[in-house]
C-alpha cells in the first residue's frame, strides 16, 4: 500500500482554469517526496485536493487506501499539513493553536498538552507558548504550524514550502527536524522553491507544471540525467577576450569571470589543463547553480517552449 | 470515531467559550448596558404611564420579549461574527483538514452561540429583577423555547457567515433584517393592539411566535398558540440544520 495514490486528478476552477490536467502519482511509504513546479504549476491545487481543502473535479486521492473523496475522515486522520499562508488564529497562544488542533483529531487534552510542549520544545517555540501568536516572528510562525502539524503524529506530513521566508540557520534546524521526523517513519512530501533543500532532502521527486507531471523519478536517477554542469570561475589574470577551449561553452561575465559548461563526459581536469595552458590561472570556482536547480530550469523551458 | 468526534466537538465548545470571555467586553457588557436601559426607558419611565398590557404591569410584559431580544441577537452575533472571523483568518482551514465530520464543526458552533446566548438571557434576567418580581410560571417551556430559539439563530448566523465575503455582509441581516423583525415580534406589545391589516402581516413573522412561546413560559400569557410557537421554531431547526449540514458538506465559501 501506497502512502499517497494520486489516480488521474483534475481540477478545473470556476474561473475555467484547468490547474490540474488528470495527474497520476505515488508516494511510497516511509519517502521523502519532492513536488516541485514553477509558480501556478497547480502544486498547491494538488495539496489542497489531499487535504480536502479543494474539491476534486474528476479523479481520486488515496492516502493510506483511504479515499479522501469517500472516506474524508479517515484519510484525513493520517495527514498533517503545514500549509503555505499563515492560517492559525493570530489572537490564541501558540499552546492553545497546538492543543485545539489536537482536540480536533480526537487526542485527549492530557496527552494533547504534552505532546504541544514537546513539538514546541523540538521546534525551539516553548518560551513563547503563552504568549499571543500575533507577536511571534515569521520564521516563529512557520514553525508554529509545523508544531501544530506534528501533534497528531501524522503518517504523512505535508510541507507547502515551510521554510519560505526563514533565514538559513533557522531553516537548516527546520530539515534537521523534519529529516528526524522522516527517519521515525513518516511519509512526507515538500514543496519548495528552495531546490537546494529538495536536493538536501528528498529521495524522490515530482515536478508539475502546466497541471501535469513532466518528471516522476528518483533524486539519484534524475540528477544523473544532467549532462552540463556550469560554473563561474574568478580568474587571476583581466581577461580581454573569451578563451576558447574545444567542447566546453566559455562566455565572459565580466573581465576577470568566467562561466564555463562543461559537458559531464569531460573531466574539469581538462577544463585547468587547457586554461593553464594558455597562462590563465583560476582563484576560485562555484556553481552556478545547484544542481537540480539547473536541470529544474531546463524541464520547465522545456515545458513552456512546448 | 465516537471518541473523536466528542472530544472534537468538546475542543470547538471550549474555544469558543474561550472566545467569549477572552472578549468579554464586547460579547456579555454591551447587552447587559442596552438593556438595561430599555428596562430604565420603557419600562420604568414610559411603562408607567402605559399601564397594563395582557394583564401584567408593563414593566413586568417586556421582560420576556428583552430577554428573548438579547439571546437572538448574541446567538446569531456570537456565530456570524466567530464563524466568519475563522474564514477570513482561514484557521476554519484547522476544522477543515481535520477528520471531523461537519456536523460535529455545526454543533461545536452551535453550543458556543447557545452559550452565549444563555450567559446574556441569565444576566438580562437577572438584571430584570432589580426592577421588577419575576416568577416563572412554566420552567421546561421557558427553557426549552429559549434553547431552541438559541439553535435557530445560531444557524442563521452560520448560513450569513459562509456566504459573506467581507465583514459589511456580516452586519447587513441584523441590521436590515434581524433587527426590525426583533423591535415588530412583540417584544414591547401584544399585536392584539394592531389594527387587523397589521396583526395579520405579523403572523408572518417567526420571531413573534419565539417571543410569545418564550412569555407563555414566564407570565402564561401569549397572543399566539404555543403548538404554533413550537411547530415554528421546529419547522425552522429542521430547515436550517438541513442547509448549514449542506453547505458545510460542500464546503460553500470555504473549499475551492
Amino acid at each position: 500500500m501506497y502512502a499517497l495514490e494520486v489516480e488521474r486528478l483534475a481540477k478545473t476552477y470556476a474561473s475555467g482554469t484547468q490547474a490540474l490536467k488528470g495527474i497520476s502519482l505515488n508516494v511510497a511509504q516511509g519517502d521523502f517526496f519532492a513536488l516541485l513546479g514553477p509558480n501556478g504549476a497547480g502544486k498547491s491545487t494538488l495539496i489542497g485536493i489531499i487535504s480536502s481543502l479543494v474539491n476534486a473535479t474528476s479523479g481520486e486521492v488515496r492516502v493510506f487506501g483511504a479515499s479522501v473523496q469517500r472516506e474524508r475522515s479517515r484519510a484525513m486522520s493520517y495527514i498533517g499539513l503545514v500549509p503555505q499562508e499563515l492560517n492559525f488564529n493570530q489572537f490564541e497562544k501558540p499552546l492553545e493553536i497546538v492543543v485545539n488542533q489536537a482536540g480536533y483529531y480526537g487526542i485527549g487534552r492530557k496527552v494533547a498538552l504534552a505532546r504541544a510542549e514537546k513539538y514546541l520544545r523540538q521546534l525551539q517555540l516553548w518560551d513563547k507558548h503563552d504568549k499571543p501568536s500575533r507577536g511571534l516572528s515569521g520564521g516563529m510562525k512557520r514553525r508554529l504550524m509545523i508544531a501544530r502539524a506534528m501533534v497528531n503524529e501524522p503518517r504523512l506530513l505535508i510541507l507547502d514550502e515551510p521554510t519560505a521566508g526563514v533565514d538559513i540557520e533557522i531553516r537548516r534546524s527546520m530539515w534537521e527536524f523534519i529529516r528526524a521526523i522522516n527517519e521515525g517513519g513518516t511519509t512526507v512530501i515538500l514543496t519548495t522553491h528552495y531546490l537546494e533543500e529538495a536536493e538536501e532532502l528528498c529521495r524522490n521527486i515530482a515536478i508539475i507544471d502546466h497541471g501535469k507531471i513532466i518528471k516522476n523519478m528518483d533524486m539519484k536517477s534524475l540528477l544523473a540525467t544532467l549532462d552540463v554542469e556550469t560554473f563561474v570561475l574568478d580568474m587571476r589574470e583581466s581577461l580581454e577576450s573569451v578563451p576558447r577551449i574545444a567542447g566546453m561553452d566559455i562566455r565572459m561575465r565580466d573581465e576577470s569571470t568566467l562561466e564555463v559548461s562543461v559537458p559531464k563526459q569531460k573531466s574539469l581536469n581538462a577544463l585547468f589543463g587547457a586554461l593553464d595552458a594558455k597562462g590563465l590561472h583560476v582563484l576560485s570556482m562555484r556553481n552556478k547553480a545547484n544542481r537540480l536547480e539547473e536541470l529544474f530550469l531546463r524541464l520547465v523551458d522545456k515545458g513552456a517552449g512546448a | 470515531m465516537a471518541s473523536t468526534n466528542w472530544i472534537g466537538y468538546k475542543t470547538i465548545v471550549r474555544k469558543e467559550v474561550v472566545r467569549i470571555l477572552r472578549i468579554w467586553a464586547q460579547t456579555v457588557v454591551p447587552p447587559a448596558i442596552t438593556m438595561t436601559l430599555y428596562f430604565i426607558i420603557f419600562g420604568n419611565l414610559i411603562g408607567r404611564r402605559i399601564g397594563d398590557m395582557g394583564g401584567f404591569d408593563y414593566m413586568q410584559f417586556i421582560v420576556p420579549g428583552l430577554i428573548m431580544m438579547s439571546v437572538i441577537t448574541s446567538s446569531y452575533g456570537n456565530m456570524v461574527s466567530s464563524f466568519f472571523g475563522a474564514k477570513f483568518g482561514r484557521h476554519i482551514e484547522e476544522l477543515l483538514v481535520s477528520p471531523l465530520p461537519s456536523w460535529i464543526i455545526l454543533a461545536g458552533y452551535v453550543t458556543g452561540a447557545l452559550a452565549r446566548g444563555i450567559m446574556v438571557g441569565s444576566m438580562v434576567m437577572l438584571i430584570s429583577l432589580l426592577f421588577t418580581r419575576v416568577h416563572v410560571l412554566h420552567p421546561l417551556i421557558t427553557v426549552s423555547v429559549l434553547l431552541l430559539t438559541s439553535i435557530v439563530f445560531a444557524m442563521a448566523g452560520m448560513v450569513n457567515a459562509i456566504f459573506a465575503q467581507k465583514f459589511d455582509d456580516i452586519a447587513i441581516v441584523p441590521t436590515f433584517i434581524l433587527t426590525p423583525l426583533t423591535y415588530l415580534g412583540g417584544v414591547f406589545y401584544s399585536i392584539n393592539l394592531l389594527p387587523d391589516f397589521w396583526r395579520g402581516v405579523s403572523a408572518f413573522n417567526p420571531i413573534l411566535y419565539m417571543v410569545n412561546g418564550f412569555r407563555y413560559g414566564i407570565l402564561g400569557v401569549s397572543d399566539v398558540g404555543l403548538p404554533w410557537s413550537y411547530a415554528i421554531i421546529g419547522v425552522f431547526t429542521v430547515v436550517l440544520a438541513s442547509l448549514c449540514l449542506w453547505l458545510l458538506h460542500r464546503g460553500t465559501g470555504m473549499r475551492s
